[in-house]
């Protein structure tokens, strides 16, 4: 893994004298912060969603500094192109109301703020362990180029991607069969009530 | 950087802005007139004396001096938003669309298909934001069937751009041109109808313009806009137009290769053929009646990804072959 890109290297980096690269990267963090505590937050569903494309955005933005072009856009098209395009149509279709939800709140706050609070501490404890030493160098060439990326997926991690592809599998089945089931249903109907008769 | 590099970035930057400014008029005004030709008519004549030349400028005029006018119950800072979001998307994308070989590319970008896919598609968040942010029903129903009609054309576009650039064996579209031969364009050619179509369903030009159409939803999720915030989304229309067109042209005609003077002519070939797709564009506007909504779906579904799907396999079947 160090051989891509990520050089290891003890003491010739600090954290006092950051570059601008650097303190660009704290100030997108510090947004993409602000912008997902809105998305959970904010009682206007609507704007919920939009705060969650600032989130997106703000760590494709994330990316970029860390040179990992490819993974930036791919990030862009899947989550702001298509999943946030997807929860607007959901909440269109169930007319989302302009203005305040007084409903948006569920009983669920306190433990839905512990799960999250133990989920994001275990996550940046696990990371910062894993990577403490490991810098990447951001003034040679770019090392998150689409071919190194693609190497390294397809060389060292074709398992787990593939065993993605089966779990997205099961997903597009499991939609189609709960699709049908509900026409299935509808079409019983009638002849439900011919039954009753 | 030196002094001389920031003149370049400079240089580029107001180049590219120009080009935004001035395309999608061109290809307004060459929509007023084919269209009226087309139908038997002359179109715009007065303005600016020439053949009605200065008509848009006489438009954009008439946008600048109307009320902004915003809903009592609309969500005004969503509603005020949403013209920039749709807009700006296509001024980022024209930064990446090669015009000439070698350096004429306004930023070279290594995964160059996905960051140009990946930014029209945030576009359509402008439509969709405005659809909800207007507080009418015709604008909800347009910004719903805009979603749908994305759902279902972002897959057969990115499968179609996928297959070219395994053909090249690159994601970035000055790598893609520089690998490009002229038996390409048979090679790749359902891969092209299958792109441009989608294009066109993704900016909701006719016969793909359920979201907008006049006669039942009155312009969809554009209803409740006036003035300079309407003008900006005709004009996030006509810069999807360009952008698809040199995009097409780029990805399966081969941008700036033509049969001759390709070292300094390229971009007039390039030119060329933007222009020849843009007017095959309007020429299906005027030809084609609307599709249905489940006609819609069911030309994604049912023709345009399974199409996608065989140039794929296409695709790879002759890279292994020539290797």
């Amino acid at each position: 893994m160090s051989t891509h890109g990520v050089a290891l290297a003890s003491g010739a980096h600090g954290f006092l004298s950051p570059t601008g690269v650097e303190v660009a990267f704290l100030l997108v963090g510090l947004v993409t912060l602000g912008a997902a505590v809105l998305t959970v937050t904010t009682r206007q569903l609507v704007h919920a969603a939009l705060w969650l494309v600032v989130a997106l955005g703000g760590l494709a933005v994330e990316y970029l500094l860390l040179t990992a072009e490819f993974v930036a856009w791919v990030q862009v098209l899947i989550y702001v192109g298509s999943v946030v395009v997807l929860l607007l149509f959901g909440l269109m279709l169930t007319k989302a109301p302009i203005g305040r939800s007084p409903d948006a709140d569920s009983g669920n706050r306190p433990v839905a703020i512990a799960v999250a609070g133990a989920a994001a501490v275990a996550l940046v404890w696990v990371v910062v362990d894993a990577f403490r030493r490991t810098w990447i160098d951001l003034r040679g060439p770019v090392q998150g180029s689409t071919e190194v990326s693609g190497e390294m997926l397809f060389r060292y991690w074709v398992l787990p991607f593939e065993a993605l592809s089966v779990l997205l599998l099961a997903a597009l089945v499991g939609a189609i069969v709960l699709s049908r089931r509900g026409k299935e249903n509808e079409a019983e109907e009638p002849r439900r009530k011919e039954e009753a008769r | 950087m030196s002094s001389s590099d920031t003149l370049d970035v400079v240089l580029r930057l107001l180049a590219l802005f120009g080009v935004f400014l001035v395309f999608p008029l061109l290809v307004g005004q060459m929509e007023h007139k084919v269209m009226a030709h087309m139908q038997g008519r002359l179109g715009p004549m007065y303005a600016g004396g020439f053949h009605g030349w200065a008509q848009l400028v006489a438009d954009g005029v008439k946008f600048a001096q109307k009320e902004d006018i915003v809903p009592a119950e609309a969500d005004r800072r969503v509603f005020q938003l949403a013209p920039a979001v749709a807009l700006l998307p296509y001024l980022l994308v024209l930064v990446a669309i090669p015009i000439g070989p070698g350096k004429a590319v306004g930023w070279y970008i290594d995964a160059g298909i996905f960051f140009v896919l990946a930014v029209m598609g945030v576009g359509v968040l402008g439509s969709l934001m405005a659809g909800w942010a207007s507080a009418n029903k015709f604008s909800l129903l347009g910004g719903l069937r805009t979603a749908a009609q994305l759902m279902a054309y972002e897959l057969p576009m990115l499968l179609a751009a996928a297959s070219v650039a395994m053909a090249a064996g690159t994601v970035s579209l000055p790598g893609i041109l520089d690998a490009f031969h002229w038996w390409w364009v048979p090679w790749q050619i359902v891969g092209g109808l299958v792109f441009f179509t989608a294009g066109l369903a993704e900016l909701q030009r006719p016969p793909f313009d359920m979201p907008v159409a006049d006669s039942e939803i009155i312009f969809g999720a554009y209803t409740e806009y006036t003035g300079l915030r309407f003008a900006m989304f005709l004009l996030s229309e006509y810069a999807g137009i360009v952008v698809l067109c040199g995009l097409t042209s780029v990805l399966f005609l081969g941008g700036w290769h033509g049969p001759l003077g390709a070292d300094g002519l390229g971009w007039v070939w390039m030119l060329l053929k933007t222009a020849v797709l843009a007017f095959v564009v309007i020429w299906l506007r005027v030809t084609y009646p609307r599709l249905r909504e489940d006609q819609l779906q069911k030309l994604a579904w049912t023709v345009l990804i399974p199409l996608a799907l065989a140039q794929i396999a296409l695709t790879g079947v002759v890279k292994v072959a020539i290797s």
